[in-house]
This record gives structure tokens, sequence and C-alpha cells, in this order.
């Protein structure tokens, strides 16, 4: 659900079709039919942006039709956890959470706590301090647990405050009837998904969920999965051969990128980025985000080591390893913020490595006036991509909103070179590090991201050598020597992974991260990759084929952490340590050796035997009883409740998405309380509900192109293969609206209009959402200005409503008008959208 | 259940040939060659002098002409030399490439001696074997386009040689006819004549043998304007010809039909083979009929999903 | 083995015949297949033409497209399919393209496979009309003049290494190996796929006693060949040739007899 898998991920979909030859049972659920659809067992449309009542409804069948993996759920679930009693769900509070405040739109959660907690600060009081809606980061989430077992239980899951009983009736009212309502699929069609789910499920079987992005780009993205968590953990399908949730994600290293912080609130390995007002010291810092149970108690040595490996012998124990030099943050600075920052004139310069914003962020108009607002722009990509000459041809020069001699932006291009002209991994979809060898030298001018950055630091550094100034402390105090070689002075890639691997006081790269050591002995850029280097071997270049492998290919490639190929496999086995069944056995206890084995590296303990009860005064490790599979919980238990870490509810609710033409069947509370909304001249709403866009819109990719097309619309073999924009609109609508099939038709939001040529198909269906006949409208996003075949971009439709949790955009669901014929040039153009209700204000305007 | 679509969003199963209209200049000129080469060499035979040496020039004009036309069709001039490489039976236009090569040294030689009055006997051996060959050389493009996968064409493959034999003769009967005195002229005015009802006789024999359909392009657009152009020309110059074919003038007007008669021939063939390559109608319904015929109609359509549950 | 033709190979040794399997109940028309190998054999760009036509926007096998995927949208009986489907030169056993070649431009090789050695075509054109398939085509688009098919990667298979698109089809959908093995493959996914229930599925190219005499792309379809553009009954035209030349020779005796008569009669005068 939510991935379009093989169109998007051919090369893993191979396996889904060989599970499939093997009698795996495929099914799809999405707004379109696609090449994904075609391969499927069964495929379900349904409306965009309602997966969670789909889901929700899955969660409602199992729980009424007693199909939930008992033994699973009780021992390995916090299912049992009895909840704090001023707690109230959606149901009582008509849509809202208890600790809503309207004002700021935020949750204070400590009403979501187990019971029987001392009070204390959470993760979600903390950022109560900071910008709405941003939050502190990933890292530990205790909640306040200080010993591993919860204070109050009720193994008979029959308490009326037991998380299992304050989820069956949170999704009581999700029936087969309503979800169709919603959907817009019928009762029948979710039976079937919902009935084979269950089939799937047990000792003998697993089922597995993919998505991608087609459930996170939603003002509720994170909830969307959180339901799908809950629906795996019900059917004991999480920490299993055959189950789990496929997150399948998107560039080639976007996995990598993400566990090496790209995100503004996050330091490698998921560790918060220190907030200036809250933390002022290691110590402190230390403390607010550790927690004293679970994986994550070994916090400080992980985030000492990275201090280590970031400030090398300058970092001690007397100047807290540098840790006052570590930038902070201060609110918000997630990308559409800092856009919007840009607008406002207060993001002075900005470097471009590897995105084309200008096409494929939401609202790429804005993006563009953003870029246009900076004093200096540097842009490294393979060509000169939309981002970087959007100051003499984008649409707003048509429109006469930017005029090229009066963009003062100064633009540097500098050429970057591909992955072929360079060493380093990637780390893919599965947390599977892989490398890749320089194949040629980059030609010309172009140079690697690691040798740019490396030498521009290397020359700034050169620059502030006798400054004084505090604030240049912290670049001039870097470890920053890698050895180079060639005519480029390329710095060596598999230095830097040793580097992130870690190495001990002995100068020798570390093994595991158990081995991580808070006194300043060790360093380690991130603590999950810790191992990628084990024996001063760069574990990533491995590529023994499977052929020559075992069950699992261990020795293909590295996997974070430890080159375990299934997290939290301690589930694999029953709660005595024994495998389910022989048919899905993977890891297990093997009594005599007292030692967990199997086919994979076993995510747990290696010597805690499955009976192992915490004594009273457990921390750490220690304090995860032997039968709790989930040990980055500080309770080592799949939470179906999550009484931290979110800030929109320790339960998934369907919402409607921000524009949304219907009215939330459930609740009063429309869409999302706590979604971010920025609502500015430059970033119109639609209404809600608003006749003048009377369709459902959502925006995809094709096989044949690459996200913003800089990497596909430049090369002639992929261009051929997709040489236009189109839009995909259902025969009944192309009747309704006069669309022309290869004709052009222009589509309207808010924020503008856009022009495509028209591909009428029945792999659109209208579907029937209360009582109504509902259009969806697909638009895929790749096309810009520039390349072999240009064309208007998708994203000029889209507005910045985001997610509170991660700031995503919710660009797979919104409204829009659609009209034959093209659209008008020049200030025309503003005209017509002018012509359309909008809102660009904050103010009542906005539904709840 | 749905009847099968004919193709693949209504495009052409087989491709259109790559020939462009120097094709059937290239059968009218190779036929009139050819067919002029017999006829001359049967007039010197026949002691018809007038007759022979004209025939004997018209067709030296053709063969000088019509490997122009070939070469410049080839996507590779430079590469003509390639077919002399080689000699295949299985390739019409193997074998017709030797035919022309010899057709054309053979009438080439004839032809010069007579120009210059030279080498008698070197001259007699050339006509001989030019006039040999002339048949040989009118036919073997009806060959050449049979053995294809056009429709229209390979289902009339027992017929064209024939019609093509008739056109050539028909032409080069017209020509020699318009250019002979007419009291030596009236071998070439009786194979004109020959020539044009043979080509009109086989010609509908072979349309209605080929049956409704793959005839149609014989018929129907720009292959049914040549053939019928074609047609009136031939039945037009046939007419003149027998009635006013004694008179300098009536030879010239009937022998120019006859040509042009020939010559529409060609293009129609032409057309009505680009139009049958062109539509799959003709493909795909003539080759369904025939997997009918041999009692394996069209497999039950739209089951299920194509997979295997082991 | 069926070599064909009656043509002896060029090669020293004779390989094992090899080909394709091409399944297109597992294509999930992803076109890797065409972009590898353009990028293999540096076959040009087909021109950037949107053809509306679901998403296939290169349209036919030509000499700018040596595989082509076909996506076809159908409604049926129990809702809607998607088909797609990956096509190829087949490598017929009798290959019209080889027998009309009057410079000995195509050739089989020591594989069994049909390639044009570019250097010694003369673009006549006349394999175009003698392919049943439309499969060779002359280049237009960045046109040399000559005609271009798939060589069944013939480099590579030299090299011992599988066919580009073969080797980046992500689902199997493109299988290459010898071609008995192949042939067995292809019966035994038949088999499945009917018991199964899957009714429409079928063999083509796989039946010795075809008008090809068996191809060397072998597929498995879900509906009927025209559907996908390929010919219900292929039939290489040279199969006819006897014919053909017995026609040509009347047709040749017929003419010279009719000079002979129109001379009947004459005198030398
Ligand atoms: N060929 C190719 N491959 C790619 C990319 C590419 O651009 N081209 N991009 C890469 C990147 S960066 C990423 S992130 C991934 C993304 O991979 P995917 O997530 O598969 O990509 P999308 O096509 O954006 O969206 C997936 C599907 O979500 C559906 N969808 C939209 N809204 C909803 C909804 O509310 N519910 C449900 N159930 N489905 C919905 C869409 O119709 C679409 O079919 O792909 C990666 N792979
Ligand atoms: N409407 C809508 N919008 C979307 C989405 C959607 O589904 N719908 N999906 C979103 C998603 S998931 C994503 S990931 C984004 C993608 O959006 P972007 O990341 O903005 O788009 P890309 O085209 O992938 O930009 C990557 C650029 O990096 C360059 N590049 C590649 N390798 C290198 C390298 O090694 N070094 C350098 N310096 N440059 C390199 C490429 O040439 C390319 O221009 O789009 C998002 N936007
Ligand atoms: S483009 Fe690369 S990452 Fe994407 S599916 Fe193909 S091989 Fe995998
Ligand atoms: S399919 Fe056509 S091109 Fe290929 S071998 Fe057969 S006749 Fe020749
Ligand atoms: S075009 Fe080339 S390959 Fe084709 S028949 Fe002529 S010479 Fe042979
Ligand atoms: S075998 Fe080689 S030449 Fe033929 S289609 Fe495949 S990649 Fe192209
Ligand atoms: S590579 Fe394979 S799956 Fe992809 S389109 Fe080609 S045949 Fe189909
Ligand atoms: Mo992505």
């Amino acid at each position: 659900m939510g991935s379009n898998m093989a169109e998007n991920h051919p090369v893993g979909f191979q396996w889904v079709m060989e599970a499939r030859l093997r009698g795996a049972k495929v099914m799809h659920v999405d707004p379109r039919f696609t090449r994904t659809s075609a391969m499927s067992d069964k495929y379900v449309p349904i409306r965009a942006g309602t997966d969670i009542a789909f889901l929700g409804g899955i969660v409602r069948y199992i729980i009424e039709n007693e199909r939930w993996f008992d033994e699973y759920v009780k021992r390995y679930t916090n299912a049992p956890v009895i909840v704090d009693e001023r707690f109230r769900d959606t149901e009582d509070l008509d849509g809202l959470f208890s600790g809503f405040d309207e004002d700021k739109r935020i949750y204070d959660t400590s009403t979501w706590h187990y019971a029987g907690m001392p009070e204390q600060e959470t993760a979600g009081e903390r950022s109560k301090g900071g910008t709405k809606g941003e939050q502190s980061g990933h890292g530990a989430q205790s909640g306040g647990l200080t010993h591993g077992e919860p204070p109050e239980e009720d193994e008979t899951l029959q308490h009326e405050r037991c998380v299992f009983q304050i989820l069956k009736r949170h999704f009581s009212r999700y029936t087969p009837e309503l979800v169709a309502e919603i959907c817009g699929c019928t009762p029948e069609q979710f039976l079937e998904v919902a009935e084979t789910m269950c089939d799937n499920s047990g000792r003998e079987r697993t089922g597995s969920v993919v998505y991608s992005v087609g459930w996170t780009q939603h003002s509720v993205g994170v909830q969307y999965i959180r339901t799908a968590a809950i629906i795996q953990l019900l059917l004991g399908n999480i920490g299993r051969p055959g189950g789990g949730i496929m997150a399948l994600r998107g560039h080639a290293s976007i996995q990598g990128s993400t566990d090496m912080a790209t995100l503004y609130n996050i330091l490698p390995g998921y560790l918060p980025m220190p907030h200036g007002e809250e933390v002022s010291s290691l110590q402190e810092y230390l403390e607010s985000h550790g927690s004293s149970t679970g994986r994550w108690a070994k916090f400080p040595t992980f985030s000492i080591s990275q201090l280590r490996a970031f400030y090398g012998a300058n970092a001690t124990r007397e100047n807290d390893f540098c840790f006052d030099l570590l930038p902070r943050i201060n609110g918000d600075h997630s990308t559409y913020q800092s856009a919007l920052d840009m607008l406002e004139g207060n993001v002075k310069g900005f470097f471009l490595f590897g995105e084309n914003p200008a096409v494929g962020s939401a609202n790429s108009k804005l993006q563009r006036l953003a870029l246009a607002s900076l004093e200096w722009l540097v842009v490294r990509d393979f060509v000169e991509i939309e981002s970087a000459s959007f100051w003499y041809d984008a649409p707003e020069i048509e429109t006469g909103e930017l005029k090229p001699d009066e963009v003062a932006t100064e633009i540097f291009f500098l050429p970057a070179a591909t992955h072929v002209e360079k060493d380093g991994s990637f780390t893919n979809t599965q947390r599977l590090l892989q490398w890749h060898w320089k194949a040629v030298e980059p030609p010309e001018d172009c140079r690697s991201d690691l040798g740019f950055t490396y030498h521009l630091g290397r020359k700034i550094r050169a620059k502030l050598k006798d400054s004084t100034d505090p604030i240049d402390r912290g670049i001039l105090a870097l470890d920053w020597a890698y050895a180079t070689s060639g005519e480029h002075e390329e710095p060596s890639a598999a230095e830097v992974l040793r580097e992130i691997n870690g190495v001990g006081s002995e100068g020798k790269a570390l093994s595991k991260y158990e081995e991580l050591a808070d006194d300043g002995s060790t360093s380690c850029g991130c603590w999950i990759y810790c191992g990628a280097f084990k024996e001063e071997q760069n574990q990533p270049a491995r590529k023994t084929p499977h052929w020559e492998q075992g069950a699992v290919p261990s020795e293909w490639g590295w996997a974070w952490p430890a080159n375990e190929r299934i997290l939290y496999n301690r589930a694999s086995a029953d709660p005595e340590g024994n495998p389910w069944s022989e048919r899905k056995k993977y890891v297990w206890w093997d009594a005599e050796k007292k030692q967990w084995t199997g086919l994979d590296f076993p995510d747990f303990t290696p010597d805690k035997p499955p009976d192992y009860r915490p004594p009273d005064d457990a921390a750490g490790d220690e304090a995860i009883a032997g039968d709790h599979p989930f040990v980055l919980q500080n309770d080592g238990r799949g939470w179906l409740f999550a009484s931290v870490g979110l800030m929109d509810g320790p339960l998934p609710t369907h919402y409607e998405p921000h524009e949304s033409p219907f009215d939330n069947l459930l609740y009063g509370q429309r869409s999302n309380p706590c979604r971010q909304l920025h609502a500015h001249d430059h970033n119109r709403y639609n209404p809600a509900k608003d006749d003048a866009y009377p369709f459902v819109v959502t925006t995809y990719r094709l096989t044949e192109h690459h996200t913003a097309g800089g990497m596909s619309r430049t090369l002639a073999y992929l261009s051929e293969l997709q040489p236009e924009f189109f839009i995909e609109v259902s025969p009944e609508l192309a009747e309704e609206r006069q669309l022309e099939h290869g004709a052009w038709a222009t589509v309207i939001t808010a924020r503008t209009a856009i022009e495509a040529r028209v591909m009428v198909t029945e792999r659109m269906v209208p579907i029937v959402v209360q009582g109504r006949r509902l259009h969806q409208v697909g638009v895929p996003y790749h096309w810009g200005r520039k390349g072999l075949t240009t064309g208007d971009s998708g994203n000029d439709l889209t507005s910045i409503a985001l997610d509170p949790n991660v700031h995503i955009q919710e660009v797979k669901a919104a409204t829009c008008d659609v009209r034959p014929g093209r659209r008008p040039r020049g200030p025309k153009l503003l005209e017509l959208v002018a012509s359309y209700p909008g809102y660009e204000e904050e103010s009542g305007d906005a539904p709840r | 259940m749905a009847e099968p679509a004919l193709s693949y969003y209504g495009k052409p199963i087989i491709k259109e040939p790559v020939w462009k209209t120097e094709i059937p200049h290239y059968f009218f000129a190779g036929g009139l060659a050819g067919t002029s080469a017999t006829l001359s060499a049967a007039a010197r035979a026949a002691g018809n002098e007038p007759l022979a040496r004209r025939a004997l020039y018209v067709a030296a004009a053709g063969v000088t002409v019509s490997p122009y036309f070939l070469i410049k069709d080839l996507g590779r001039p430079m590469r003509f030399y390639n077919m002399l490489r080689v000699f295949k039976v299985t390739s019409p236009m193997s074998v017709g490439t030797w035919i022309v090569a010899a057709e054309g040294t053979s009438t080439g030689i004839a032809a010069a001696c007579q120009l210059f009055g030279v080498l008698p006997r070197i001259r007699a051996t050339a006509q001989a074997v030019s006039g040999l060959l002339g048949p040989a050389m009118a036919t073997y493009t009806g060959a050449l386009v049979a053995d294809s996968v056009v429709p229209a064409w390979h289902e009339a493959r027992h017929e064209l040689p024939l019609v093509f034999a008739g056109s050539s003769a028909a032409a080069a009967g017209g020509i020699a006819a318009a250019l002979t005195p007419s009291e030596r002229g009236r071998p070439a005015r009786r194979l004109g004549i020959m020539g044009a009802v043979t080509e009109l006789v086989t010609q509908s024999v072979m349309e209605k043998r080929m049956g409704e359909l793959v005839a149609e392009p014989y018929r129907k657009g720009e292959g049914g304007r040549y053939a019928r152009a074609g047609q009136a020309a031939l039945l037009g110059g046939t007419a003149v010809m027998l009635l006013a074919g004694r008179t300098r003038v009536g030879a010239a007007v009937a022998g120019t039909l006859l040509a042009t008669g020939s010559w529409c021939t060609r293009f129609a063939v032409y057309h009505a083979g680009k139009t049958s390559a062109g539509d799959p109608a003709y493909t795909s319904v003539l080759q369904r009929a025939r997997v009918a015929e041999r009692g394996q109609p069209a497999v039950t359509r739209y089951g299920k999903t194509p997979f295997t549950r082991l | 083995m069926r070599h064909g033709d009656g043509q002896t190979t060029y090669g020293l040794q004779i390989q094992p015949r090899v080909g394709f399997f091409t399944d297109t109940s597992v294509c999930i028309g992803c076109k890797a297949c065409e972009v590898a190998c353009k990028e293999w054999n540096l076959v040009p760009e087909d021109g950037l033409v949107w053809s509306g036509n679901s998403y296939d926007n290169t349209g036919e096998l030509s000499a700018n497209t040596w595989r082509h995927v076909a996506f076809i949208e159908q409604q049926v009986d129990d809702g809607f399919r998607w088909l797609m489907s990956s096509d190829v030169c087949k490598h017929c056993t009798h290959a019209g393209c080889l027998d009309v070649c009057p410079t000995g431009a195509i050739t089989r090789t020591e594989f069994g496979t049909v390639v044009i050695q570019d250097d010694v075509c003369n673009g006549c054109g006349y394999c175009v009309t003698a392919c049943p398939f439309g499969v060779i085509s002359k280049r237009e688009i960045g046109g040399d003049g000559g005609m271009h098919k798939c060589t069944l990667c013939y480099d590579r298979l030299e090299d011992g290494l599988e066919p580009a698109c073969a080797k980046a089809c992500p689902t199997k959908s493109i299988q290459f190996g010898p071609l008995d093995e192949l042939l067995e493959r292809a019966h035994g996914r038949l088999e499945d796929l009917r018991e199964s229930g899957v009714d429409d599925a079928r063999l083509y190219g796989a039946d010795e006693n075809d008008g090809v005499g068996g191809m060397g792309s072998v597929f498995l379809l879900l509906d009927e060949p025209e559907v996908y553009g390929l010919p219900p009954d292929p039939v290489d035209p040279t199969r006819n040739l006897g014919a053909i030349w017995a026609a040509a020779a009347a047709a040749a005796v017929v003419l010279a007899a009719g000079v002979a008569f129109a001379f009947a009669g004459e005198t030398d005068g």
C-alpha cells in the first residue's frame, strides 16, 4: 500500500514476483491501477489519503474476529500495559486526544504515559518551548521508564485501561461499511484484504506490508505507518522471516543519508541535535536524551564517541568532549521552513548538493521564489538543473513575477562526479551498505562531493587559522585530516568509512557498538555503523554471491546494526526461545550452548536466556527481560500504543487530508490537528470542500524517470520512453470535463495552474465516497523546463502542508480542478489562478 | 467473448517496404529492356532489321537507366557491389542482380556494336545472350516481390511474374511499334497487344484468386487508382493499336498508351504492396483465416490472472 | 538441434542453439530490457514522441528499437488487466530476412542466431519485406542507410555473457539459454499456468512445424498474438520460393513464346 513497487523499485520487486511464483498472495491498494496492480492477485482502488481508515478497519477486524497472534501479542507487545487514567481517546474528545493545546496546536503528552510512572519531562514537553511542530530528534524515547517492566500490566488484556482495550475501543467504529464509505472501496474488497492478512499470521505463516511515499507524504504520514505497525504486531509479523514492514526508500542512499543525518534535527545514528534553549551542557544533553533501560541506555557511549570522531584529540573529558562546539538548533530548520525563511530574507546563502527543489519540492513555485531571494547559491549537480536556471527560465519569468536582471542571487554551478566516478557506499532500503568503486575519473571540473566538502573545509580552516573569534572554534577544532590521492587530491572514502565505524584506544577499527565507551577512549562517527570496518576490512565491499551462502546472505555487503538482516529477530522464536515453527525458524535459543543462534545474527544479548527476568534495580540492557525482543524500546516491547515520540497522538486516527472534498465521517475534528501549515501569499490553500476544486489530485513517479528529472529528462534513452508530461484521468472524468485523449488539459489549485497532455485510461476509476462519485487525477511530477523532455512541474500545484512529526509534505492527496486546453500564458495565468478561491492567511479559514 | 484486436493499437504487423518509387520505375525499365532485347533478337532472327535495331536501342536504354534506379534506392549505394559477391537462389534479388548484370552487359555490347557497326560476330553472340535472358529479366522482378511477406505480393505469387511478363511485353511491343515504320512493326504491335491482354487477364485472375480482402489494395486507394489508370491505358492502347496501329500516329499513340499502362501496373503493384503491409488487417485477417482453416480457433480469452500457486 | 535454413554456419564451432524464452506473464513493464539493449549496442534514440498508447512510447521494433515492450490495457471478464510484453527478433529457424538478403550480410552464427553484418549490408531493403514479424527496418533517425535489428548480443555471446536485455530483466521475464532447455521450461510454465486456470496462456514460436520452422525467441502470451502485434501465422516467404520460381520460369517461357508468336507468319521482307 502506498507503494508502486514494480515501477519504482523494480529490482526489489523481482523478489515479490518470485514469492508470488512460490505461492505468496500479493495485494495492492492504491488510488491508481499501476504496473504493481497489474502484477498483483488483488487490486483495491482507494481514495488517496484514507489509508488509516482502511488499516484501522483491519485492526478492528483482527480484534473483532479474534485473529490476533495471542502469545506474541501478550509477551512481545505492550498490549497488557495499563495507561495513565487521565488519558482520553479521540472517541471521547471528538477526534482529539487528551492534552491538546488549541492555541499552539500541540499536545502535552503526559497523559499518554503508562500508569504508575513518575512525572517526568518528555520529548513532547521538551519541544513545547520550541517552534510549533519542531521535534528535537529521534534518539531515545524513554517515556520515563526507569525499569524495563512497566509498573502496571494486565496479562489477561481485560483491564479497561490496558493498551489492548484502548486499542479495541479506539478502532471499534472502523467497520467494513465505514471503511468503504471513507475509502471508496467496497466492503467486500476490504474484507478480502483483511481476511488474507489474517490468514498469513501465526506460527506457520507471516505476511509483510510494503509502503513507500504513497504513505509518508501526508499530513498524517507517520501515523499511516504506525497503523501498519499495529497490525503487524497484532499478527505477530515483526522480527520474523517473511514478516515486517518494508519501507521502500527513495534515492540510492537515502537510507544512508538519513543514518548520517541529512535531517537538521539529528546527528549521525539518530542522536538528537542539541537544542540551543534546552541543553546547555553535555551532562544535560545525555540525561535528557538517554534512557535508563534498553539499548539506548548506551546513549552516552554513542554520543561521546561521536564527539571524539568529530573533534579528535581536541575532545577531552575536561572540555566536555567539545560538546559546546556542536552547532545548536533553535527551531524548525527543515527544508520547507528554510524556504519560507529565504522568502523573508533570513537565509543568505544556500548549498544544494544533489537536490532540485525548483521541481521536486512541494510548491515548487514558492521554492523558486525562495531561491531567488538568496544572496548566493551553490548548486552541485551533473547538469544545469532548474534550481540553477530558475533566474532566467521559469514560469515566473513568463508571468513577470521574476525578472532575470532583478534576481540578485549569485549562482555558482559546480559540476559533480557521479557514483561511477568515485568510491563510496550506498545504504539501501534494507539497511544494507554496499560499496561501489570508481570506474572512471570524473571528467573535466567534476569532483566528488566528498572531495569538494573536504577541500572546502580545508580552505576555510586555512583562512580562519589565526582567528580567535569563538564562533570559529567549532571549525578549527574539527579533526579534518584525510589521506588524499591522485591529481585531484581525492580523500579516501574508505578512510571516512573507517572513521564512521570507529576506532578504539589502540587505534584499531572497532567491531561492534558494544565496544564503545563513554570515557573518550573510543571514537565512532555513527554508532549503528560500528562494525562496518570490522577487522580492518571494508565489510560493505564483500560481494559473495547468495548462491555461495546460506539462506541469509550475510557476506553480501554489511547491514546495520551488527550485520543483522532482520531487526528484532528474537521475535522469530517463541517466548521460550524455540522457533515458532520449523518452516519459520530464523533465530533461536540454543539451550545447550546457552546462546542465541540461528540463520542471522541475533538482535539480542547473545547469552540472555529466554526466561531471564530483570532484577528490580536493573538498568540498561539488564532491565530487558529475556522474552522482550524490541531492544530499542525501553520496555523491550513492540508498541501498539506509543506513549511518547509522536506529536499527533499515541494511536493513529483517520483524519482527512488538509485539502479534501469531504468531512471526516468519524469526528468533528476534520484533519490532523497538529498538521503544520504555512499559509502565505505564495502558499495559498484550497478551501476544504469547495466546489471549485471537486477532484482529488495525487502525484507520483514513473519508472522511466527519476524524481525531479535531472537524471532522466537529460538522457535520450530514458526521455524517449516517457517523452511528455501527462496526467491520467478516467474516461468518465474525461467525458465530464471534455478532456480529449492526447490533447491538453489545465490543472488548477490555489497555487497555480499547469498544463499537460491527457491520458484517458481505464486504469483510473472513479470511486464512490460518501455517496458521491469522486474522480482522482494522477500527476507524475518529474517534469521541468530543462532537459530533453520538458513540461510544467507537478509540484507547482502542491502546497506546503506538513506532517507534524517529520515535516513531510502532503503531495499525495489534495484537491484540484481540471479544464480542457492549455493554460493561459503570461499574466493571464495569474488571473486565472486568482479567479479560484484560496486562503493565504492562517486565519479561521483553515478548517479544524 | 470479445473479438481479438487485429493488431496492437492498429499498428502494422509487418514493416512497410522501405522501397521508394525508384523501384516501380526500375521494374518498368527492366521489364521493358528485357522484353525489348528478346524482341530485338527475335526480329533479327526473323530478318526484321529495322525492328531489331530499334528494339535493341530501347533495350539498351532500359538497361542503362534501370541500374540507376536500382542503385539510387539502396540505402548505401556505394556498397552495391556487395551483391556481386554472392549468388543465392533463395534470394530473387541476388539471382536478379546477376541477370541484370548479364543482360546489361550483353545488351550493352550488342547495342554498341550495332551503333558503331563493328564486330558483327560479337554483336550476334551478345544479342543472342541478351535475347535469351530477356524473359528472365522481365519476370524475375515478379518473383522478387512475390518472395516477401507483403500480402498483396506474396498472395499474388503465382500470377505476378506473368503479370510482369505481360506488362513488359505491352511496353516493349508498344514502344517498338511506335518507333518502327508500320510496315515492319507488325510483330511489335502484336506483342504489345498480347502483352496487354495477358496482363489484363492475368491480373483479374490473380485478384479473383487472392480473394476479396487481399485483392483490395489493387482496387482501392493509391494502388487501385494506378490499376484503373493502367487498365484504361492498356485497353485504350490495345484498341488503338488494333484499329490504327498501322498508321504512324496510331502506333505512336497506342504504343504510348501501352507503355503508360505497363508503367501504371508497376505502380499499382508497388502501392498495393505498401498498402497491404501498412494495414495490419491484411496480415492478421489472412493469417487468422489460415489458422482457423487448420482447425485451431482462437484460444478462449480472458481467464484468470496468470499465476501458479504451488 | 534445430539450426535453420540448411545453411552452414560461418562459425568454426557450432554451439548449441541459444535463444530467448520471454514469459510475458511476469513482465512488469519496466523497460530495463529496452534501455540495456540500447546502452550495450549503442542504438540511437528513436524519437521523443508521446504516443498516448498506454505507457508505450517506442511503439514497435525497429532499427532503433531492438527490444520493445508492449502495454495493453484490457477490460476483461473478471475486471481489468494490463498486459506487458517485451518483443524482440525471433531468430527464426527459417529466417526470411536471411534467405532473401542478396549480399550475404545476414548470416546465421555459430549460436544459431541471425545477425546482420553492418559492414556488408548495402541497404537494399529486401530483408524488410521478408520478415514476417516486422522486425527489421532501416535506420531513418540517426540514419546510416543500413538495416538493423537485434543481434542477440553476438559480441556478448562470444565472450560467454548473456544478452544485455536478459541480464537487465529483473523478473526473469526474459530468459536466455540453450533453446532446448528454454522450450522445456516454456512448456512447463504453460502447464503450470493452465493448471491454475489461466486458460488463455499459450506459447508462441515453440512449434517447429510453424511457418518459420520454430523461433529462436519463444514467448508465453496471455492473449492472441495479434493483440501484441505479432502475426498469428507467420510464414517465411521463401517457403514458397519453389512455386515462385516456377511461376517466374513459366512466365518467362510464355513471354519468350509470345515474342516468337509475334513473328509468326512474318516473312523476311
Ligand atoms: N523509476 C523510479 N524509481 C524511483 C524513483 C523515481 O523517481 N523513479 N524515486 C525513488 C524515490 S526518491 C522514492 S521516495 C521512491 C518512491 O516510491 P513510491 O512510493 O512507490 O512512489 P510514488 O509513485 O510517489 O507513490 C507510490 C504510489 O502511492 C500511491 N498513492 C498516492 N496516495 C496514496 C494514498 O493515499 N494511499 C495509498 N495506498 N497509495 C497512495 C500512488 O498512486 C503511487 O502509485 O521511489 C524511488 N524509486
Ligand atoms: N509532488 C511530489 N513531490 C515530491 C515527491 C512526490 O512523490 N510527489 N516525492 C518526493 C521525494 S520522495 C523525493 S526523494 C524528492 C526528490 O527531489 P529532489 O531530490 O529535489 O530531486 P532529484 O531529481 O532526485 O534531485 C537529485 C539531484 O542530485 C543530482 N545528483 C545525483 N547524484 C549526485 C551526486 O553524487 N552528487 C551531487 N552533487 N549531485 C548528484 C541529480 O542529478 C539530481 O539533479 O521529491 C519529492 N517531491
Ligand atoms: S534504478 Fe538502481 S536502485 Fe532503482 S531499482 Fe534500478 S537498480 Fe535499483
Ligand atoms: S524475426 Fe524477422 S528479422 Fe528476425 S530472424 Fe526472423 S525473419 Fe529475420
Ligand atoms: S538491406 Fe542489407 S541486410 Fe537487408 S537484405 Fe539488403 S543487404 Fe541484406
Ligand atoms: S539480445 Fe542484445 S541485441 Fe538483442 S534485444 Fe537483447 S540486448 Fe538487444
Ligand atoms: S526488463 Fe523484463 S520485466 Fe522489464 S520490461 Fe523488459 S521483459 Fe519486462
Ligand atoms: Mo524519495
